[in-house]
């Protein structure tokens, strides 16, 4: 089976890289190498969680986003924000003032993903209480989190929630909205979300579960977040009034999700290492009496994405005002009937594992290369340094089966080969001698 | 032909380490390809019997042998041995003591688990001697 290459938006900017080892450590899927003093990163594995951005001190991972001046290539333009990005303005009075500068820096329309999470927290709700469900039902509104399982922890993908992401669900309304009331064709609207991650970038670029997303692209709240500034709170004429409700606001910070769609029953855990030690357990049925597990790649959910600007227990703080003085009333009964059924909630496709972590598409052969690497492994020192260019011992003994390195890049065997061939030597010259 | 066999010693009451053996035993069959559906079976299955090992036993060893027909895990102990293997298969019933009902095990769902999720499950027992648990999984 050939791997099919995967876009994914984290990169490398090798003339910062100083081919250290503090992303390797970080990888979550064992997505990087360091080989000729620059770190590498394996496509097909990485999640696009962003951990390497955030832990790299030389600013050595890069995101790739769009620019704002993408948005000259169509004719109509609306921004749909992240929920998070309201999180960005300290003294925020109203939700109004973010988008109102929104259309200061050029976007025509703008459509708050905010409303998208409404119309999804009531799909999930409603979902929940259907019988026969995989116990937790995962959410699947972090594609790093979705594409974690992928690779990870492929035998719980059944459990993965099959609705579709709020920046869909606001982009497809979005755009049938604005092409009702300005007749035009859906194709002349671009419809940029603003993003706190780079894997939501990835996601618009090659969908999970969907052939192709409504979003034409994404632009980065890092970029954004000065060229809006000036524009907060600004006299406006007609302001943008905000049309979601405290639920779906909430889903900037983590536990906002859970907290909408099942508060009696769920669990919310932040970051991606600890996301990991949950999932092992529900891989266990260690947690089937859950219903519902929302898992967010970033500490404090999207308000701590790398894309952000404001430290995030500070952006979640602001958000927790806005949800406080926002509209209470539940999704389930504040988004109409009618919406549920005129766009498409659900993933049209399977979310398929990815396996990449596989040794071998054939088992006889896979069985040969594990049980190579035990050996290897075995003679290894266990310091797990990174010396050679490899996460751990373990992960280097499989990247010399896999034929990507050999055992003499472990610096500690090489020392120890010195050290038996100085002894050769010695004891040549001792021979020649007599 | 090849195969993989190893050997996962687990301690009696060793709770800071329990889920190890099972943890690595998952990421073997993940690296080996083996298919979600069957990768699902073998880690609810593995957790249960290691946690068994711990909670129940005086210590012992979990196997994992697999090869191009399936995997099998076996598990073997010292001791003290199932009075009465039927009552010990029924859901629900648990000899469980307070330290491990304490840390939220205990719920007598352990072999009935295994059982379920084993395509062949064999369970042998004598006070005094040990228990031996052998479940093989079909790989397709």
């Amino acid at each position: 089976m050939e791997q099919v290459k995967r876009y994914h938006s984290v990169r490398l900017d090798k003339t910062q890289c100083k081919g250290c080892t503090n992303c390797l450590k970080h990888c979550p899927t064992e997505a990087i190498r360091v080989r000729g003093g620059r770190a590498h990163i394996i496509d097909e594995r990485c999640i696009d969680c962003g951990e390497c951005i955030r832990i790299c001190d030389y600013h050595a991972k890069v995101a790739v986003t769009d620019d704002l001046s993408a948005i000259r290539g169509f004719r109509h333009t609306i921004a749909i924000p992240a929920p998070s990005l309201y999180g960005q303005y300290k003294n925020l009075r109203s939700i109004s003032q973010v988008l109102d500068a929104l259309k200061c820096i050029g976007f025509e329309e703008v459509y708050e993903v905010a409303r998208g999470a409404d119309v999804v927290s009531r799909a999930i709700h409603e979902k929940l209480r259907e019988p026969g469900l995989p116990k937790p039902l995962i959410s699947s509104a972090c594609p790093a989190v979705v594409r974690l399982i992928q690779v990870r922890f492929p035998d719980l993908l059944p459990h993965v929630v099959d609705v579709r992401q709020p920046m869909e669900v606001a982009a497809m309304i979005a755009r049938q909205e604005f092409c009702r009331k300005h007749n035009c064709e859906p194709e002349d609207v671009g419809i940029f979300f603003i993003t706190p991650c780079p894997a939501k970038m990835t996601a618009i670029r090659s969908p999970i579960g969907q052939e192709k997303s409504a979003v034409d692209g994404a632009i980065s709240m890092m970029e954004i977040y000065g060229m809006l500034l000036p524009h907060i709170g600004k006299t406006v004429e007609n302001p943008t009034p905000s049309i979601s409700t405290s639920y779906g606001i909430g889903w900037a910070s983590s536990s906002g999700e859970a907290t909408a769609v099942c508060p009696e029953n769920s669990l919310a855990v932040d970051g991606i290492h600890n996301i990991i030690r949950v999932l092992e357990e529900i891989e266990n049925n260690r947690l089937n009496d859950l219903v519902f597990f929302e898992g967010n790649a970033c500490m404090g959910g999207c308000v701590g994405g790398p894309l952000t600007f404001e430290n995030n227990y500070v952006a979640k703080n602001t958000v927790r005002k806005l949800v406080d003085s926002g509209n209470k009333t539940h999704p389930v009964n504040d988004v109409p009937a009618s919406l549920m059924t005129k766009y498409p909630l659900y993933n049209d496709l399977p979310i398929e594992p990815n396996s990449v972590m596989k040794l071998d598409d054939n088992l006889m052969v896979a069985m040969q290369k594990m049980e190579r690497m035990n050996k290897i492994l075995e003679d290894l020192p266990g310091y797990d340094c990174g010396s050679c260019g490899s996460p751990t011992c373990r992960t280097f003994a499989e990247d010399i089966v896999r034929g990507f390195a050999n055992e003499m890049d472990c610096i500690h065997k090489l020392k120890d080969q010195l050290k038996v061939m100085a002894q050769q030597m010695v004891e040549l010259a001792q021979t020649k001698r007599e | 032909m090849s195969f993989i066999h190893a050997e996962y010693p687990v301690a009696s009451g060793d709770y800071t380490r329990a889920g190890e053996a099972s943890a690595d035993i998952k990421r073997r069959l993940k690296q080996l390809g083996v298919s979600s559906m069957v990768l699902r079976r073998v880690s609810v299955a593995s957790y249960e019997v290691e946690l068994n090992l711990v909670i129940h036993s005086l210590g012992g060893q979990l196997i994992l042998d697999v090869d191009q027909d399936g995997v099998r895990l076996t598990s073997e102990d010292v001791g003290p041995g199932i009075p009465d293997i039927s009552l010990a298969m029924r859901e629900g019933w648990s000899t469980a003591n307070e330290e491990a009902r304490s840390l939220g095990f205990g719920a007598g769902m352990g072999l009935p688990n295994m059982k379920r999720n084993a395509d062949d499950f064999e369970i042998e027992s004598e006070i005094g001697k040990g228990t031996r648990i052998s479940m093989r999984f079909a790989l397709t």
